[in-house]
């Protein structure tokens, strides 16, 4: 299983950045452990390399999953089927409410029933591309190989895809590709995805093969002589906290999109099993990757509790568009079609509409910045049916969108069908998160982990439809063998409960929470969570540079020291108290943005969602620099939260030309 | 705007409960209901009192998390919306609303607005799946199924499972949702092996969960989110009818 996929490293650039406080971090390379040979046959060789588990052993181990959305209940339910016994914790009330259920526009597969020249190769480099060439190739190529299994899988489990009329299955395009290869339900795909995983995972419930704790937050990791041998959690319900013993550990907790407060994950969705990993030792792989999506609901008021997102769908029909004039107030209808800039079209016409996300958000941003954008405060940009509706017939259009025009006439009071939606990029999606190697297992043994909380498959920048396609290929297809192999690989020391590993961070657990309660002071949670959020926004949003990011690194440890001094959590916790549990997440925010704004410092690059304005195009378009960071910046814990270690990941291009990115 | 709230609190299972009045004198006609709450709920913590727990979390109306009775009317007055998804200018200045949790036996009060919907997870369990393992799926396109019969399954693979046709029927039946979930699979090819067996588990399930029995009142469908049509439930009964002529000649 040894590499040799991973050339000799690069000379070692200097160190581009002084860190706030601490020494310079010194450099380690990382090893992601790609199986040798050709790339399409790398994942079929390694299947047959890695070793098994025999069925009436597999009884014997207990794997945790943490996690139940479409990554976590799929492997749930594929390692219960396969006779594990496993332990899947939630903090939803029903595993089916996990954020995947969210995703409204569909799942990319390389099926090419279209006939228009799609292939694996094809979806392969389309992702490594949007992803601004800062993929491992090797995983990337392993998803779009299992990307149809995925689709069959689904289709199986009474997933009611979109069909035509023939019976066949449907497809639309989305972003960043000219094919058509993306499946859908309405505009509720992850819903029924994830009902579909839930489902099989039910299924083994009734089993007994699955013990499900909803409810259930993770509070910690347990890590026993270098290896992840359980969980600390709080029931959500009684306020009881608890171990929990494996013999691995999974993590398939999401993103961290609400470090910016404003966001269109959903409400309770935090960074703090990824990040407590990261404090018992993981390597967090570049966190600056942030997706801003360029088509949500705009802000409306400082009440605003999320961001809702208009599926990247509707780009199949609607045109973008500002005024050509800064300032020009007029109502859309009357403001003629001369007088209109399509500047999606205009900029880049061989994708028009559908460019890749960061380019459609940067694009919004700078005619907003131009003076050009409209609605309230200029932050807005016009997505117009008016065409659409002219040539196909309002009928069409409501059967192709009509819940989203539903769902924005309900937020904004206003018709989509009558006048152009108004749309602005929103934090949407993290490609950054916990690194692993091609098995998905973390820096730590017997820790994997899957679907967003791990950095593997989109670079720099993910494509529409991805995600979901992701989770899937993690959870049901890449995830039972590779954590089997680590149970047959690897001799486990029996361990429970009162192992003074486990006494100990559970003690400590017990601690952070008597203490968020002790403080009793004047501010609420979320008025810290607020001023984080603007903070990073602000500093470490769509566009960030050195001036910025040194000024959020400066005041990020301010508002954490005020937090841990000045924050009053009502209640008590041996109860349902939701302002604790927010506290929590929260305090871990304040800890991750710091190493979020570090990580978007040190890469003087811009690639995909991280814009740094200083390396730009003449024409505004992010300007890679491949000779410095063709790399995968892991950072590990060292001490302070200041002065991460940063390990690098080389990446090599074997099979796709470097080259820098073009739609136009 | 300016509201008087009288809302349900309830500390935990045990507690009796009761509605507290509240004046809200900051409320914005562009809020979403819960937004309304969240502004409550600071001015709660600023003022030392225990702010009123709601579930809630995609507040895109898709999770199904969120649910609370508005004067009587579960999800509130707008049809087809839950109450992530309801405005405030849907209602005016000086208005008195009364909130409260769903009110059934089989799904008791957690805390506050929040209730217990584990049952609604073992219905499913009894049987709301085809069972195919990973990876013995055939190819995808190898049955097609007519776009009819996929475009109802949606209709009714829609459901969030947020509960509120209990809330709103006078038995405190789940069949809705039961109907809704037996249908979706019903429908399609790859649902027929299980077909029969899955609704009697289900229906059998949903009565032990303490569930009442349906007496086509309609009134779920008036006050589900996603309009999810009674139709189904007639399409429950016929398979159930079916499913127990075929278990007496077996």
């Amino acid at each position: 299983m040894t590499s040799n996929a991973i050339s000799p490293p690069a000379p070692a650039p200097t160190v581009p950045f002084d860190l706030p406080t601490g020494p310079a971090p010194m450099e380690r390379l990382l090893d992601g452990q790609v199986p040798p040979g050709p790339i399409e046959q790398k994942w079929e060789r390694h299947k047959f390399e890695m070793k098994l588990v025999n069925p009436s052993n597999r009884r014997r181990f207990k794997v945790i999953v943490v996690g139940s959305g479409l990554a976590g209940a799929s492997l749930s339910a594929t390692l219960g089927e396969l006779g594990y016994n496993v332990e899947c914790f939630c903090y939803q009330d029903s595993a089916r409410r996990a954020h995947s259920i969210a995703a409204q526009g569909g799942i990319n597969a390389a099926k090419n029933y279209r006939n228009d020249g799609d292939s694996v190769f094809r979806l392969f480099y389309d992702t490594i591309k949007g992803g601004d060439f800062r993929a491992r190739e090797a995983n990337v190529h392993r998803l779009a190989e299992l990307s149809v299994n995925i689709i069959d899988q689904c289709v199986a489990q009474g997933v009611p895809f979109a069909r035509e009329y023939g019976g066949l299955l449907d497809n639309r395009s989305f972003g960043g590709a000219q094919v058509s290869r993306t499946f859908y339900a309405r505009g509720q795909t992850g819903q029924q995805l994830l009902i579909g995983a839930y489902s099989a995972l039910s299924r083994q419930i009734a089993d007994g093969q699955v013990a499900m704790y909803p409810s259930t937050e993770m509070l910690d990791l347990v890590v026993i002589d270098g290896r992840a041998r359980g969980i600390i959690i709080r029931d959500l319900s009684t306020g009881e906290i608890s171990a929990r013993v494996g013999d691995a550990v999974v993590l398939a907790t999401g993103g961290y999109s609400n470090v910016f407060y404003l966001s269109t994950n959903a409400k309770g969705c935090n960074v703090m099993a990824i990040w407590r990993a990261y404090r018992r030792g993981a390597a967090f792989a570049n966190p600056c990757f942030t997706q801003i999506h360029p088509t949500c609901i705009p802000v409306s008021g400082d009440y605003q509790s999320k961001l809702t997102l208009m599926s990247e769908s509707l780009r199949n029909d609607g045109r973008i568009w500002v005024p050509k004039t800064p300032g020009d107030g007029r109502n859309p209808a009357d403001i003629p079609e001369p007088e209109r800039d399509y500047y999606l079209e205009r900029l880049y016409p061989s994708y028009g509409n559908l460019a890749p996300r960061d380019i459609a958000s940067r694009a919004a941003k700078r005619v907003c910045d131009e003076g050009r954008g409209v609605g309230p405060g200029g932050l807005g940009v016009y997505l117009d049916f008016g065409n659409a509706i002219e040539r196909l017939g309002v009928q069409v259009i409501r059967e192709r969108y009509g819940n989203l025009f539903e769902m924005y006439d309900r937020i904004t009071g206003e018709d989509p069908y009558t006048q152009p939606m108004r749309i602005y990029p929103a934090v949407h999606y993290t490609m950054g998160g916990l690194w692993v190697d091609y098995n998905l297992m973390s820096t730590i043994p017997g820790l994997f982990v899957l679907g967003e909380a791990n950095f593997s498959d989109h670079g720099a920048n993910r494509l529409g439809a991805s995600a979901l396609m992701q989770g899937l290929a993690d959870g049901y297809f890449v995830a039972p063998p590779t954590v089997g192999d680590y149970l047959a690989s690897n001799k486990l020391d029996q361990v429970d409960a009162d192992h003074p590993a486990f006494r100990e961070v559970e003690q400590e657990a017990r601690a952070r929470i008597d203490r968020l309660l002790s403080i009793k002071g004047k501010r609420t949670v979320d008025s810290f969570h607020r001023e984080l959020g603007q903070l990073m926004w602000d500093d470490c949003g769509m566009a960030r540079n050195d001036t910025g990011l040194r000024h959020a690194l400066s005041k990020i440890p301010e508002i954490r020291a005020e937090f841990w001094e000045n924050v009053d959590v009502p209640g008590e916790s041996g109860d349902l108290n939701q302002s604790l549990e927010r506290a929590g997440r929260v305090a871990d925010f304040l800890e991750f943005a710091e190493l979020l704004c570090i990580d978007a410092l040190h890469r003087t690059e811009s690639c995909g969602g991280h814009f740094r304005e200083e390396s730009q195009t003449g024409e505004g378009e992010a300007l890679r620099d491949d000779e410095q960071f063709a790399y995968v910046a892991a950072w590990q814990m060292n001490g302070s939260l200041g002065s991460p270690t940063l390990l690098k990941e080389p990446l090599e291009f074997e099979n796709i030309h470097l080259a820098q990115r073009s739609y136009k | 705007m300016r509201l008087t709230l009288k809302v349900w609190r309830q500390k935990d299972p045990s507690d009796k409960g009761r509605f507290v009045t509240y004046e809200h004198h900051n409320v914005s006609e562009h809020m979403s209901f819960l937004e309304m709450l969240d502004v409550l709920n600071e001015e709660l913590t600023l003022r030392g009192e225990e702010p009123i727990a709601f579930g809630h979390d995609c507040r895109e109306g898709i999770c199904g998390s969120c649910g609370m009775v508005i004067d009587g009317v579960a999800h509130g007055p707008d049809r087809g919306t839950a109450v992530c998804q309801l405005h405030m200018r849907r209602f005016k200045d000086g208005d008195t609303l009364t909130i409260e949790p769903w009110r059934a036996a089989a799904m008791p009060v957690r805390k506050d607005l929040i209730v217990d919907r584990s049952a609604l997870d073992r219905i499913n369990q009894a049987g709301g799946y085809i069972s195919v393992g990973t990876g013995s799926a055939p190819e995808a396109n190898a049955a097609p199924v007519p776009k009819d019969d996929v475009d109802l399954a949606m209709d009714a693979a829609q459901c969030i499972q947020c509960g509120a046709c209990v809330a709103a029927c006078p038995n405190a039946s789940a069949m809705l949702f039961l109907a809704a979930k037996v249908s979706h699979l019903g429908l399609l090819p790859q649902g027929q092996p299980e077909r029969h067996d899955r609704v009697l588990k289900m229906v059998e399930a949903h009565d032990q969960e303490g569930f009442g029995g349906c007496t086509n009142v309609g009134a779920c469908t008036e006050v589900c989110p996603k309009e999810i049509s009674q139709d189904f439930i007639s399409r429950l009964n016929r398979d159930l009818v079916r499913a127990k002529l075929k278990a007496r000649t077996a």
